[in-house]
């Protein structure tokens, strides 16, 4: 299959990491990776600051740049998610009928990475080999408007070498919100400290998700408290083979395999 | 203009001339499948679990299990002159020496220890007794005030579920659910049971 | 405690500012200057304060998690619950859709069965009613039923200044009266107090109070009985709310727990009952819907132990004169918004404060109106207009654990999207931030640009001088960041950057 990979605009230019383990994971299962270059941003953060008028060009540029893909996937959730439930709905409110139409057929064929995986490929053993104690945080987005479910819990336990341990509380929200985070910054922590101490709980090495945003808010944490806990994204996780543990991850593992 | 023409204006403005057409889906459980010997058993589970005491008897040993159940709530030794009980209530369900309702002001009912009365219906799934204000049930007051509340429910009466038991029952009654003694979650979201309605229910299911 | 809660006190109205403001349909939200749907401050300040309030955090988590597993059990228990919520939802928009039409039926039934129903078009119109109704009785003391309407429009503190002392009679209710506190929970109004604060305020004011009374909730609960019993028995008129009214039978409903209700619902001859106009459902039959979703919902019980419908008045049983007082104060202005009108559906049962993470730190108190947490982060601004409580929208990391909360599924998270946007746009002068959203509006929807501006960006790593994280000390708006969390470094290049220099132009 041919797969159009949306890196999103967070991953791009911050953790580019995430979006290079997804696609060798997506050609390693024998699929070729197209990244459309006129790729920006989903338009969800500003949607969701009350900038629904400027995400219009946003999301009009995102549309152009995918048209024409047989399938879309990223690695993060919550993107995933404001291209099905945000992005039809500001093109409408506009004016942009004809759009919006694009918009939801685009929509109709972009997927959350695990849910490509599950549900699309019918993989959940991708081969990935990762020696580590894992936990998982179900992200919001991920849980609640996308409904992935266990797939990313189905895709972990079939990782060789992984130990996965049950986050408590797993289902509580991190805190960061997007632009809630800086705009409510001290409630953000609160939430953030109780997130921390659950995964600490766990002595888990890693805390991974499907949401580069959340795992930047909760690695962010950890790293300043040098717990020594880092935090993956799924898609380096599944990426990992015993030829290339953790592919250019910032941090090495905290406890040698 | 008056409030209420202004206020029903400011609602059609608000609405507009395009109003939406909702279809209303009722594909949840209209009905309750289970036996009705299960149905019985689920009733007295829920009410047992919102602590009401639950006595069963036959037709004939109504007034001897609502002795026994008055023992239960009052304690044995309790005077039948401090029982009120609900005009329609059958004499065949009534211990002797109890004392009809007479009407009086509501706020003397107070002093009564107990009361027994009938019920319009009950919900199995929920563990609700409804009162209607009718004979059997009485005035809203008479099972209000006295600590302790006897309720005689036949079989005839128990039906599964919320929707099943609405039909049955006169919307522009005086109507009381009850389930359960009083109770109150307002500290700490603890259930307590017993505040300002009887503190103990005692239902008396017959057949 | 290390802080007083704060009393959601009404900011003074300044000379010459309107007492209210207009939709843009010209329909009038809730006035300035009475009742409680303002806070004196923004949410993040209110909420700076709550979060350091340790015994309140402990008192909060310990009750929200109480209540979310006794609810995530009874909802277990019902195989058809999504069918329930989707038929609640349903009725609702089917009601509003015909708002009008339902509330006149409802009037015409009420009549019809000895009930007397008054319009107010707001707070101050609703209590000069109410004040005027009680006046007429010769009472000057009357007893309440917990109502979250009477709580909006302040009546109590209307009522006080026309010499009547209210009672409020709910537990929860009489320990914030008597503690001289605020609400701070749509179902348990002092869920921010624990048993042994409870006990301090009881020892305090109760008049005759047991003085060895313990902390046991148990001793707690009778010892509010006997201070009510004599209330009670004595009182001539009740106020209560209202949880629903059927329109075609004009019967209305009282769910409760204590029988606090049942007692001033049937002892006082006169009954005063105030109720907002969307709490309306068109039949009897919905009922079959309602009572099964809101004890569920709010208490987490199958059902609650009272549930009171009356309609009108009957003789010879409860009181024998009803009036019925329909609230507008800002509701229609609400109903005009197609997207943020769905808040009117709410049937107060507090699943969405118990399972927000937002509301579980912060408490209610934080969000300065009677209606805190999620849903009253939706309703409070569109009541007042979304200016009087503009930072309410933001109090919320948009998880969505309300909407799945919800028993009649409002989608709380979008009607908070929309009431930013709402805000943003009706901003006459540009902020900085939104000066920033443009720019960056422009950069994400032309790839050059973007390119460029992603460029700029990853110059920041000199910051970081070749360590992973960024410095601590940066100034703000990334300071709020970066207090508490670390910053990677970015990287060098992009991903879309080095994708196209390793395959070249093959896309």
């Amino acid at each position: 299959m041919r797969v159009a990979l949306f890196a999103t605009c967070l991953v791009d230019t911050v953790v580019p990491q995430v979006a290079m383990a997804t696609a060798r994971l997506l050609e390693r299962l024998g699929h070729e990776v197209v990244v459309p270059p006129g790729q920006a941003c989903c338009g969800q953060m500003h949607v969701n600051t009350g900038y629904r008028r400027e995400a219009v060009p946003i999301v009009a540029n995102h549309v152009r740049a995918f048209a024409g893909a047989e399938a879309v996937v990223s690695p993060s959730g919550s993107c995933v998610a404001s291209i099905h439930h945000q992005q039809a709905l500001v093109l409408r409110r506009a004016g942009e009928d004809g759009l919006a139409a694009e918009a939801e057929a685009l929509a109709g064929r972009t997927y959350e990475l695990s849910q490509f995986l599950v549900d699309v490929l019918g993989v959940t053993d991708v081969g990935a080999y990762y020696p580590h104690r894992v936990t998982y945080h179900p992200t919001c987005h991920s849980l609640r408007l996308l409904r992935v479910g266990d797939r990313p819990l189905q895709l972990l336990r079939a990782v060789r070498g992984l130990t996965l341990v049950e986050l408590p509380a797993a289902e509580q929200c991190c805190g960061f919100g997007g632009t809630f985070s800086v705009k409510n910054a001290d409630t953000s922590t609160a939430m953030l400290t109780d997130k921390m101490a659950n995964v600490l709980s766990t002595h888990a090495e890693v805390c991974t998700a499907g949401d580069a945003s959340c795992l930047m808010h909760i690695g962010g944490g950890l790293s300043r408290l040098r717990s020594g806990t880092r935090t993956v994204h799924l898609a380096e996780i599944l990426a990992s083979t015993e030829d290339a543990v953790t592919p250019r991850q910032t941090t090495e593992p905290a406890v040698p395999a | 203009m008056s409030a209420r023409e202004d206020v029903l204006g400011r609602i059609r403005t608000a609405l507009g001339e395009r109003r939406p057409d909702v279809v209303v889906p009722r594909d949840y459980r209209a009905t309750d499948d289970r036996p009705a010997a299960q149905r019985l058993d689920v009733l007295v589970d829920r009410l047992e679990d919102y602590k009401a005491s639950v006595l069963r008897c036959g037709p004939d040993e109504v007034a001897a299990t609502v002795a026994a159940a008055l023992d239960t709530g009052l304690g044995a030794g309790w005077q039948p002159a401090s029982v009120v009980v609900a005009p329609g209530v059958p004499a065949g369900w009534r211990p002797e020496g109890t004392s009809e309702d007479d009407g009086r002001p509501a706020v003397d009912l107070a002093a009564f220890a107990a009361t027994l009365t009938g019920v319009a219906v009950a919900i199995a799934e929920t563990g609700t007794l409804v009162l209607d204000g009718g004979p059997l049930s009485g005035r809203r007051a008479v099972s209000l005030l006295p600590d302790c509340l006897v309720c005689v429910v036949e079989t005839g009466q128990v039906v599964g579920s919320v929707p099943e038991a609405l039909p049955r029952l006169d919307p522009n009654a005086p109507l009381t659910m009850v389930s359960g003694p009083s109770a109150t979650s307002d500290i700490e979201l603890q259930r307590v049971e017993g505040v300002h309605g009887p503190r103990t229910l005692v239902v008396v299911l017959v057949g | 405690m290390t802080t007083t809660p704060v009393r959601p006190g009404e900011t003074p109205l300044a000379p010459g500012a309107p007492r209210s403001g207009t939709t843009f349909l010209g329909l009038p939200t809730a006035p300035r200057g009475v009742g409680h749907l303002r806070g004196d401050r923004p949410f993040p300040e209110a909420a700076r304060d709550a979060l350091r309030d340790g015994q309140l955090r402990a008192n909060l988590g310990h009750a929200t998690s109480t209540i979310r597993a006794k609810r995530a059990k009874v909802v277990g228990e019902v195989p058809d619950w999504e069918q329930l919520r989707q038929a609640g939802k349903a009725l609702k928009a089917s009601t509003m859709a015909r708002l009008d039409e339902h509330l006149v039926e409802l009037e015409r039934q009420v009549a019809a069965r000895g009930g007397t129903v008054h319009w107010a078009r707001d707070a101050d119109e609703a209590n000069a009613i109410v004040t005027r109704l009680v006046q007429a009785t010769g009472a000057d003391e009357v007893v309440k039923v917990k109502s979250m309407a009477t709580q909006e429009i302040g009546l109590n503190e209307a009522l006080e200044s026309a010499g009547i002392t209210a009672h409020e009679t709910d537990l929860a209710e009489l320990i914030v009266q008597l503690g001289d506190d605020a609400p701070s929970h749509i179902l348990v109004p002092a869920i921010h107090k624990n048993r042994a604060e409870i006990r301090e305020i009881f020892l305090r004011t109760m008049p005759g109070v047991d003085p060895e009374l313990t902390d046991e909730p148990r001793r707690l609960a009778m010892a509010a009985r006997k201070h009510l019993r004599e209330r009670f028995l004595r009182a001539r008129v009740a106020i209560s709310g209202a949880n629903f009214a059927v329109a075609e039978t004009g019967t209305l409903a009282v769910v409760e727990s204590e029988g606090n209700g049942r007692m001033c619902l049937t002892l006082p001859q006169t009954l005063i009952t105030v109720m907002g106009i969307e709490k309306l459902v068109p039949t009897w039959r919905d009922l079959e819907v309602f009572l099964q979703l809101l004890p569920r919902s709010s208490t987490g019980e199958r059902m609650n132990p009272y549930t009171s419908m009356w309609s009108g008045v009957t003789p010879g049983d409860g009181p024998q004169e009803f009036h019925l007082v329909l609230l507008d104060n800002g509701r229609t202005a609400v109903l005009a918004d197609e997207v943020g009108r769905e808040a009117l559906h709410c049937i107060r049962c507090s699943a969405c404060l118990n399972v927000c993470p937002v509301y579980e730190r912060t408490g209610g108190h934080s969000y300065g109106s009677v209606y805190p947490g999620p849903i009253g982060a939706v309703l409070s601004p569109q009541l007042t207009g979304v200016e009087d409580n503009a930072s309410l929208p933001y109090a919320s990391s948009l998880c969505g654990a309300c909407y799945d909360a919800c028993p009649v599924a409002i989608d709380i998270p979008s009607i908070l999207v929309h009431l930013r946007a709402e805000h943003v746009e009706a901003q006459q002068r540009t902020t900085p931030e939104a000066a920033a959203f443009r720019l960056l509006s422009r950069a994400m929807s032309n790839p050059r640009l973007w390119h460029l501006t992603q460029r700029a960006a990853s110059l920041g790593r000199f910051l970081a001088r070749g360590k992973p994280t960024m410095p601590a000390a940066l100034p703000p708006p990334a300071s709020a960041w970066t207090r508490s969390r670390d910053l990677p470094a970015p990287p060098r290049e992009t991903f879309v950057q080095q994708w196209t220099r390793e395959r070249g132009g093959r896309s």
